[in-house]
């Protein structure tokens, strides 16, 4: 596999498993606006994710959905912080954000890409991203607002912060670390990061979820 | 706070009431009437209304039963056009022969 499918097989998979762990929120977010809106920024993620999947199979010979849902556990190459299972309002928002303000770093660099198939879909997806991060920024607006909203996103980002700068390849690190500092007004701790290639047991059992009613149906049905 | 939201559904159309979303503020209530009212690329430009913007009147008195204020049963194309004849002012009209 080439570096430059592998690359956008980690960048699709961020996005997919991201979209999916959304989605938990699809019916019972905390009121009806933010379970329309975040339904749909899940949605826009997966969308995402098949674009990059399809520059992906081209290469491989393959197709997007084979990319999306055939490969095994371990194949998978996205971060840990979109595998975590977290069914917490704070904490979802807070790796939202994270997620959205590492991605915008990411997408700068692939925007400045020779390869202009990879340049021409990051421009794509930066539009409609930007929506993404202006819903998370309100948040983070609104949260640092009150005493309980500071603490309680301050908590949920300290405890995802390792997992946040593992989005990110090494020299893109520092980047994140200004970003989210400055945003917050205080400094992040000094971890270790939790980097891409480890797999949280979450992957596996939300892999059997996402995959099973394509494991129901018989091998080349058609949707 | 409760926001009336209008839409657009193509350029140059009037502004038809979509319906209403609630939010803390006018940030979130733009940023959920966009996932709303746009994400399906049915609208080309939305309105949000504060709700207590909107002046509302519901008293429409009729003691007198003033029906032919009414226009109902009333053919009022053929009356306008002869009207329009009479006053040599047809073909300005529009939709007239001049056009």
């Amino acid at each position: 596999m080439s570096e430059r499918t592998d690359r956008l097989l980690a960048i699709a998979d961020d996005e997919l498993f991201l979209g999916w762990r959304n989605s938990e929120w699809t019916g019972i977010a905390p009121f009806l606006e933010e379970d329309v809106a975040f339904s749909s920024i899940a949605q826009n993620e997966i969308g995402h994710a098949r674009a990059l999947y399809e520059l992906a199979a081209a290469e491989l010979g393959t197709t997007a959905d084979e990319l999306a849902f055939d490969r095994r556990p371990d194949e998978y190459r996205c971060a840990p912080l979109v595998q975590l299972r977290r069914l917490e309002w704070a904490r979802t928002i807070a790796r939202h954000w994270l997620y959205e303000t590492a991605d915008e770093i990411r997408l700068e660099t692939l925007k400045a890409s020779d390869d202009a198939e990879i340049a021409g879909v990051a421009a794509k997806m930066d539009r409609e991203e930007a929506y993404h991060r202006m819903h998370a920024e309100m948040w983070i607006d609104r949260l640092l607002s009150t005493e309980e909203g500071r603490t309680r996103l301050n908590e949920a980002v300290d405890e995802l912060w390792p997992y946040a700068l593992g989005v990110l390849d090494d020299e893109l690190r520092p980047e994140l670390r200004h970003r989210a500092e400055e945003r917050l007004g205080r400094e992040l701790a000094d971890v270790e990061p939790v980097s891409r290639g480890v797999h949280e047991a979450e992957l596996a059992e939300l892999l059997k979820e996402m995959t099973m009613v394509r494991r129901s149906a018989p091998p080349g049905a058609q949707w | 706070m409760i926001f009336e939201v209008f839409r657009q559904e193509r350029k140059g159309q009037p502004f038809q009431h979509a319906g209403s979303v609630t939010a803390p503020d006018e940030t979130f209530a733009e940023i959920y009437a966009r996932e709303q009212y746009g994400r399906r690329q049915e609208s080309v430009a939305l309105w949000l209304v504060p709700r207590e913007a909107v002046s509302r009147i519901t008293e429409f008195p009729d003691e007198f039963e003033m029906k032919y204020r009414r226009v109902d049963g009333y053919s009022i194309k053929a009356r306008l056009r002869e009207a329009r004849e009479r006053a040599g002012t047809l073909e300005m009209a529009p939709g007239g022969e001049g056009e």
